[in-house]
């Protein structure tokens, strides 16, 4: 059996960040040593508060061949920026 | 440099007639300078090249380890030895970051490794020179992580994105050690004349390895062609190492010591400092495995790996049985 440690990938949050963030990845023999890891990796200068691990082999990516399909087309999708709508003064503010 | 002497695998640039349509889009990627992802189509001499660099660098962090670990239960105060301590596990981390990006190539970690430990990779010259005397823990961090940030500096603009980004997060880390190496040999330099005699001779044995850390001159170096055209490398190796040079001589005046080599004089002309040539014999030298520490340092990161095998192998059985055991609750 192949013993290689599996590859993890970590997301983290700031301290006033919203959101996690990818900032990379480790290997790890499982999800809480990737956990210790990555606290001592990738948080050691107050970068985060809040840390994801993830085996990559469970992520799904987009092909970069796809790029034209799936998103050029929401730029012809004008409507979907509706900034453009004059609002009568008399209204106020909307 | 900490990746040096990187040969591309294939010899000369491809003229642009002789390219099929995928290599002549892969091109024009480059010069726009848009950034190459892990699942973009690239040349195999390409990824075959970035995985060595990648490879070689982040071996280089490992490695580079131990000349500095020589000194922790050493260090003459307990500030200078917590300082050592962070900045060896910040090397780490750098090893991790950089082995990361190399994975992103299809390379497993596991396998840069056997071929390190089987000496079928390279890691940073500088790291075959032994660290004799306290002032060479300052001088490392000061002139080899000096030198190191010039480079990575650079490295920040290389065309594979995972390369260029795993650059900018050690570029803030590494400049913190590079003043903390200058600090302590300013402690060393405006001390005692025995320390200053120590400083002295740290920047006398390291000032030559230092600047031949960023590979062979231009003339000599025919294996960049392809990796300036593929942006992999963006600075040429005499630039860089002219760069080091020239904002380093100050950092040597201001501590007060005798300059390591009589040639550097500065040249109004060129607004650049002249220096001697190194002896570059030495350089292949140790390249070749020959240098002073060479066989130490594999010896000791092959015993690490092999006296660890029952730790990591342990390591995988227990995550297999909680996961066995998980699924049989589920």
């Amino acid at each position: 059996m192949k013993n290689e440690w599996p590859l993890w990938e970590i997301f983290i949050r700031g301290q006033h960040g919203l959101a996690h963030r990818h900032v990379g990845s480790l290997h790890a023999p499982d999800a809480e040593m990737a956990i210790k890891n990555a606290r001592d990796v990738y948080t050691r200068r107050n970068e985060g508060v809040s840390i994801w691990v993830v085996e990559a082999r469970h992520i799904a990516a987009t092909a970069p061949g796809d790029k034209g399909p799936l998103f050029e087309p929401s730029e012809s999708k004008v409507y979907r920026h509706p900034t453009f709508f004059d609002i009568p003064d008399d209204v106020g503010h909307m | 440099m900490y990746a040096q002497m990187i040969k591309t695998a294939n010899s000369g640039v491809k003229p642009r007639e002789e390219m099929s349509d995928q290599e002549r889009a892969f091109q024009d990627k480059i010069d726009a300078d848009i950034k190459i992802e892990p699942r973009d189509w690239m040349p195999d001499d390409y990824r075959r090249t970035l995985i060595r660099q990648i490879g070689q660098h982040a071996h280089s962090e490992v490695v580079g380890q131990l000349p500095e670990g020589n000194w922790i239960t050493r260090a003459p105060t307990l500030e200078r030895k917590m300082i050592l301590l962070a900045k060896v596990q910040d090397e780490a981390g750098h090893g991790l970051y950089l082995y990361s990006a190399a994975e992103t190539l299809g390379e497993s970690r596991d396998e840069l490794v056997r071929l390190l430990h089987e000496g079928r990779m390279k890691y940073s010259s500088i790291f075959n020179y032994p660290t004799l005397n306290w002032a060479d823990i300052g001088a490392v961090g000061w002139l080899v992580d000096g030198a190191a940030i010039v480079n990575q500096v650079a490295l920040q603009r290389t065309s594979y994105g995972p390369y260029s980004r795993a650059m900018v997060r050690i570029c803030k880390e590494e400049s913190f050690h590079a003043r903390q190496g200058y600090h302590a040999m300013m402690k060393m330099a405006f001390g005692s004349p025995a320390q200053k005699k120590m400083a002295q001779d740290a920047l006398n044995r390291l000032w030559f390895p230092s600047i031949m850390m960023f590979g062979p001159s231009d003339s000599e170096s025919t294996h960049s062609e392809q990796s300036m055209a593929w942006k992999i490398k963006v600075k040429s190796n005499d630039e860089l190492r002219q760069q080091y040079i020239d904002q380093t001589v100050p950092q040597i005046e201001y501590l007060g010591l005798d300059l390591p080599d009589p040639g550097l004089k500065w040249n109004a002309e060129r607004g650049h400092y002249d220096f001697s040539e190194p002896d570059w014999s030495e350089l292949f030298d140790v390249i070749k495995g020959n240098g002073p520490c060479n066989t130490d340092r594999m010896n000791a990161r092959v015993k690490a790996w092999d006296d660890g095998q029952w730790v990591r192998d342990g390591l995988m059985a227990h995550a297999r049985k909680k996961a066995a055991r998980q699924h049989a609750a589920e």
